[in-house]
């Protein structure tokens, strides 16, 4: 495995410029995830239209994993419903974990720059954590979302 | 360690330092590779490697004399029993304690912490009196006087620290007083390697009658301790920071304290007599001992305990110190970097941040090149909060380890400086 695999240009570009990285005071729906493991933490927002998601942004601390990850997903989540957002949310589950390696690129789009993380176990909850997050925020839940 | 802590001198405390590289082939695992790079293991304070001496000394155990200890006339649970009493000697002689009844097996620091806040504080607490504890403890020192304070309506009281990751003295001064119950003080931080003037606070706690604990998980490995020259209380720290096993541990007591303290847990081997009516507990060290105990741990604690004295605690300080030192001069000078934790006196242990450049993925990039180290919380999560991080990373080193790792450090942190700074 090459180091490479892990930090792909993508998410080091993710890193380093996080998209739609801003607080969000009128966000229908907001929801904190924490990785107690490594302190990463997020805070999620997201607006709704209806079941579209009309806007999303993220602001937190992390490593280059988790940052990238949240801000490829606020790129990817927005404009889509509820139903699609929670469809990606499963594919990208599969695609951290071994099961998913035959997942569609053309479903993905940029998220597949995520896939080489599957290749360190150590990282998958960093990736994952603002997965978790988008989901208890879309069913505001009101306890922070732990990955332990 | 040059310290002016209380030491005791060994006769094999030579000073003149040891052959590095014959220590290292004592260490098994330092001949392994990680990623196709030879091990450079960097994580010592969190748990340490062993030498063949101490695994010898366990599967010798396993394979010739094991049996219950304690409970048998053949020949085998007396072989047992007498390498598990005699280990229990080999621990009082290492921190100079006056009788082995001071010394009571336990799994670890955690525990020992854990027994002293249920079986000396918890029965003497009610409201309104005060644990004093610092802002550099480990979770381990802090959540078993939390659990204790919430059982007794006792409070929880926190001595500050400075920004170079001391205990703030005047401001102890300012918190001990006539509530105060019990100090518990780490005796090295692990999180920051700070090394604690624990004299001078067990000086003003003894002149107002005050016991204290302290938590030398980090400090045994590291520096002579002598419980007597301390004149603390109690003293808890873990076999496998110091080259012995894991599940195996110490907590010292003062002979009264333990004396007047009632069982922690209860069963088979710390009692004398069981009736439905009575039951007649055991004397010490045993009465904290119940269920059979982890024979074999503390036969590779000794063993350990026996192989680092051969080595010698001073030279073995006296190395490390010199890494530190070796350690703190290479990586100030990479740009970015900023070491958390300036104390004067420090353990070998360089935590630091890296601009950005988060910790987790310092520790990824760095395993990639076979080198060990901590990131995270360390398990000081106060600690990280009053520096405003949410992570460090943490290179800890021992006397088996090297310059040329601490070459191989510094050139990885300068890869993962290019790969995401
Ligand atoms: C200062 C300190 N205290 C307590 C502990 C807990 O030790 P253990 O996990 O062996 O019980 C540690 C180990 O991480 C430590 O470094």
């Amino acid at each position: 495995m090459d180091l490479k695999d892990l930090y792909r240009d993508v998410i080091v570009d993710h890193n380093r410029n996080p998209r739609n990285f801003r607080p969000m005071p009128d966000a229908d729906r907001h929801a904190d995830g924490f990785n107690p493991l490594c302190g990463d933490r997020l805070t999620l927002y997201v607006k709704l239209d209806g079941d579209r998601i009309s806007d999303v942004s993220f602001q937190g601390d992390g490593c280059a994993i988790s940052v990238a990850s949240a801000s490829l997903l606020t790129e990817s989540v927005r404009g889509r419903t509820v139903p699609e957002a929670e469809a990606l949310f499963s594919t990208m589950h599969r695609v951290l974990t071994r099961e998913g390696e035959d997942a569609d690129p053309a479903v993905l789009g940029k998220l597949a720059a995520l896939s080489g993380v599957r290749e360190f176990p150590a990282r998958v909850k960093c990736a994952s954590l603002c997965w978790h997050t988008l989901e208890a925020a879309l069913h505001s839940e009101a306890a922070p979302v732990s990955t332990e | 360690m040059s310290l002016a802590l209380a030491t005791t001198s060994r006769p094999d405390a030579t000073g003149a330092p040891f052959d590095v590289d014959a220590v290292r082939r004592d260490f098994p695992v330092l001949a392994r590779e990680v990623n196709g790079r030879p091990l450079c293991y960097l994580d010592n304070a969190a748990s340490s490697q062993h030498p063949r001496a101490v695994i010898d000394a366990i599967s010798s155990y396993y394979e010739t004399s094991h049996a219950n200890v304690h409970r048998g006339v053949h020949r085998l649970s007396q072989e047992a029993t007498d390498l598990f009493e005699g280990a229990r000697e080999t621990l009082r002689g290492f921190v100079n304690a006056r009788s082995t009844r001071e010394i009571v097996f336990v799994r670890g620091t955690t525990e020992a912490i854990n027994l002293v806040a249920q079986s000396y504080a918890r029965p003497r607490l009610g409201p309104g009196d005060e644990i004093l504890i610092s802002w550099l403890e480990h979770h381990a020192n802090i959540v078993p006087w939390q659990m204790v304070c919430e059982q007794t309506g006792a409070k929880l009281r926190v001595i500050p620290i400075t920004r170079r990751g001391e205990v703030d003295f005047d401001a102890f001064l300012g918190l001990i007083g006539e509530r105060t119950r019990l100090l518990a003080l780490s005796h090295v931080s692990n999180a920051l390697g700070t090394v604690v003037p624990v004299e001078r606070y067990i000086r003003e706690a003894r002149r107002r009658g005050i016991p204290v604990l302290l938590d030398g998980a980090q400090a045994v490995p590291h520096l002579p301790v002598d419980v007597q020259a301390l004149d603390c209380d109690f003293y808890c720290w873990s076999g496998h920071k110091m080259c012995g096993p894991t599940g195996i541990g110490v907590l010292y007591g003062r002979e009264s304290l333990l004396e007047a303290m009632p069982p922690w847990q209860g069963g088979g081997d710390m009692i004398l007599a069981v009736g439905f009516d009575r039951t007649v507990y055991n004397a010490l060290p045993w009465k904290f001992e119940a269920g059979t105990p982890h024979i074999a741990g503390a036969i590779g604690l000794a063993a350990a305990v026996r192989y680092l004295q051969a080595l010698g605690l001073e030279r073995i300080a006296a190395a490390e110190h010199e890494l530190l030192e070796y350690a703190t001069r290479r990586v100030e000078e990479i740009p970015g970097l900023t070491i958390v934790g300036t104390a004067p006196e420090k353990a070998a242990v360089v935590s630091f941040t890296l601009e950005r450049v988060h910790p987790h993925d310092l520790g990824t990039i760095l395993d990639h090149d076979g080198v060990a180290i901590r990131t995270g919380h360390h398990c000081a999560m106060p600690v990280m909060e009053f520096f405003g991080v949410p992570a460090t990373a943490r290179a800890s080193f021992a006397f088996y380890n090297t310059r040329a790792e601490v070459d191989r450090l510094v050139e990885s942190l300068h890869v993962a400086r290019e790969m995401l700074g």
